[in-house]
């Protein structure tokens, strides 16, 4: 996965809110992840469209913090997310 | 000590025991339930809702075969209205393209399929379904060309566990997303059949092998979850994630078990719906509570460093083996059951060769 790969929430994976445990979950096949404030930052981003380095640019202005320290984390997420089949990625 | 109860993440419905195929391995108990005791379209679909209300957030819709069932439409339906992830456990047979269009409209989310052996020869005679495998083939083109996300579920044994690379190819070629490589774990059909499906230690190394290597190479385009045989592991699974923490399973017939092979545990009395709810079932029922958290565990667990590891292994294994739920898993190293276990290996895995399969029928 480069940072100009675009990803995206393939077909048989979606995000909804689980009214039992209050939080926003993350469902595919055999995975339920429960998503904190960042995942979901992340996850809501995935529109097909932006790149990962673009979400990381848009996360670092939203949250004022420092590019190089964002744009790590949320490719490490990405990818980990890529390799439990939850995420797909495709070069732009 | 009160143990914390957490509400349930997923359930298993086993919608009927009918099945075309007859798989020697089969989760299903060895009295099969025949198809006036199963429950109505209206009662699955109150299960789902009250399995949602709950927490559950993954169904699995499994049989048997659950395409046998006429009402599968209705009822993936009903539990997408639930608001459930919906994942269909199948062999393929029974499913025609129509009925996978009808699916999709419903709202599948998923489609998990078995995947006997590679070859029609060896699916065919696994499965005691001639015809079998090539229908399977055919259900998997329609499965693709819709688009449903695929996982190929695929059963291993000593007959066909040497054929590992090419099931992993087969996973790939018929546009899987994930493969659930799966050693059968000996309950329900394939305990009677334990000593003909048995892999020997070789096999089992040259798979492990093979997977660790398979993971790597296709990281980012093919899933694989790897299920060991566990009668080889140094430590027990950490079955159902600990008992009554997780998952539940509902029989054709509305019995509502911890996992599917609870019923061998003589002494627990299980509940059903829709005569009890499903709720007061999961929190309060004495088979769910039987082994739940760690009081129950013997000194040996208690104390032991993996004890919220493992949870003490399957007591359904710990039952099967030893005729003790309550006993540490005989897989375990430290378990006193394990020179049991050792001796089972050993006098199955050196019979040259392995006795006939006794058939699910």
């Amino acid at each position: 996965m480069t940072s100009d790969d675009v990803p995206f929430l393939p077909r048989g994976v979606r995000t909804q809110f689980d009214a039992v445990r209050k939080a926003d979950v993350i469902l595919g096949p055999e995975r339920v992840l429960v998503l904190d404030q960042v995942g979901k930052a992340v996850i809501g981003r995935l529109d097909g469209v932006a790149s990962v380095a673009e979400i990381a640019v848009d996360l670092a202005q939203v949250y004022d913090a420092p590019l190089d320290v964002i744009a790590p984390d949320v490719t490490a997420f990405i990818e980990d997310l890529r390799d439990r089949g939850m995420v797909h990625v495709r070069p732009r | 000590m009160s143990v914390r109860v957490d509400p349930p993440m997923a359930m298993l419905a086993e919608l009927t025991h009918r099945c075309p195929l007859a798989c020697p391995y089969c989760s299903n108990p060895t009295d099969l339930l025949a198809r006036d005791a199963e429950l109505s379209t209206e009662s699955w679909a109150d299960v789902f809702r009250q399995a949602a209300d709950l927490g559950v957030l993954q169904l699995h819709l499994s049989g048997g075969e659950p395409a046998s069932r006429r009402d599968l439409e209705e009822l993936v339906i009903a539990a997408r209205d639930a608001g459930l992830y919906t994942n269909l456990i199948t062999s393929g047979i029974g499913l025609t393209e129509k009925r996978l269009r009808a699916l999709d409209d419903a709202g599948l989310d998923h489609v998990q399929l078995s995947l006997q052996g590679v070859t029609a020869e060896m699916a065919d005679r696994i499965g005691g379904y001639t015809g079998g495998f090539d229908r399977k083939m055919h259900v998997a083109e329609i499965i693709a060309d819709i688009g449903f996300p695929l996982t190929l579920n695929a059963v291993m044994h000593r007959e066909n566990l040497d054929d590992l690379p090419q099931t992993i190819d087969m996973a790939r070629r018929l546009g899987a997303r994930r493969i659930e490589v799966a050693c059968v774990q000996f309950q329900g059909w394939a305990l009677v059949n334990r000593a003909a499906l048995q892999p020997s230690r070789a096999q089992v190394d040259q798979a492990k092998a093979t997977v660790a290597r398979a993971i790597e190479t296709l990281k980012g385009r093919l899933v694989i979850d790897f299920v060991p045989p566990d009668y080889y592991s140094d430590f027990p699974k950490a079955c159902m994630n600990g008992w009554g923490s997780t998952g539940l399973n509902v029989t054709p017939d509305g019995t509502v078990l911890p996992c599917h092979a609870a019923e061998t545990i003589p002494h627990l009395q299980f509940d059903k719906v829709p005569e009890h709810a499903l709720a007061e079932i999961w929190y309060t029922s004495a088979a769910f509570n039987a082994y739940r958290g760690t009081d129950w565990m013997p000194a040996l667990c208690q104390s032991c460093t993996r004890r919220d590891v493992d949870f003490g292994g399957c007591r359904c294994q710990a039952m099967a083996v030893l005729g003790d739920a309550a006993a540490p898993d005989p897989v375990c190293r430290k378990s006193p059951g394990r020179a049991a276990l050792d001796a089972l290996l050993t006098q199955e895995v050196q019979q040259v060769t392995a006795p006939d399969f006794v058939y699910r029928r």
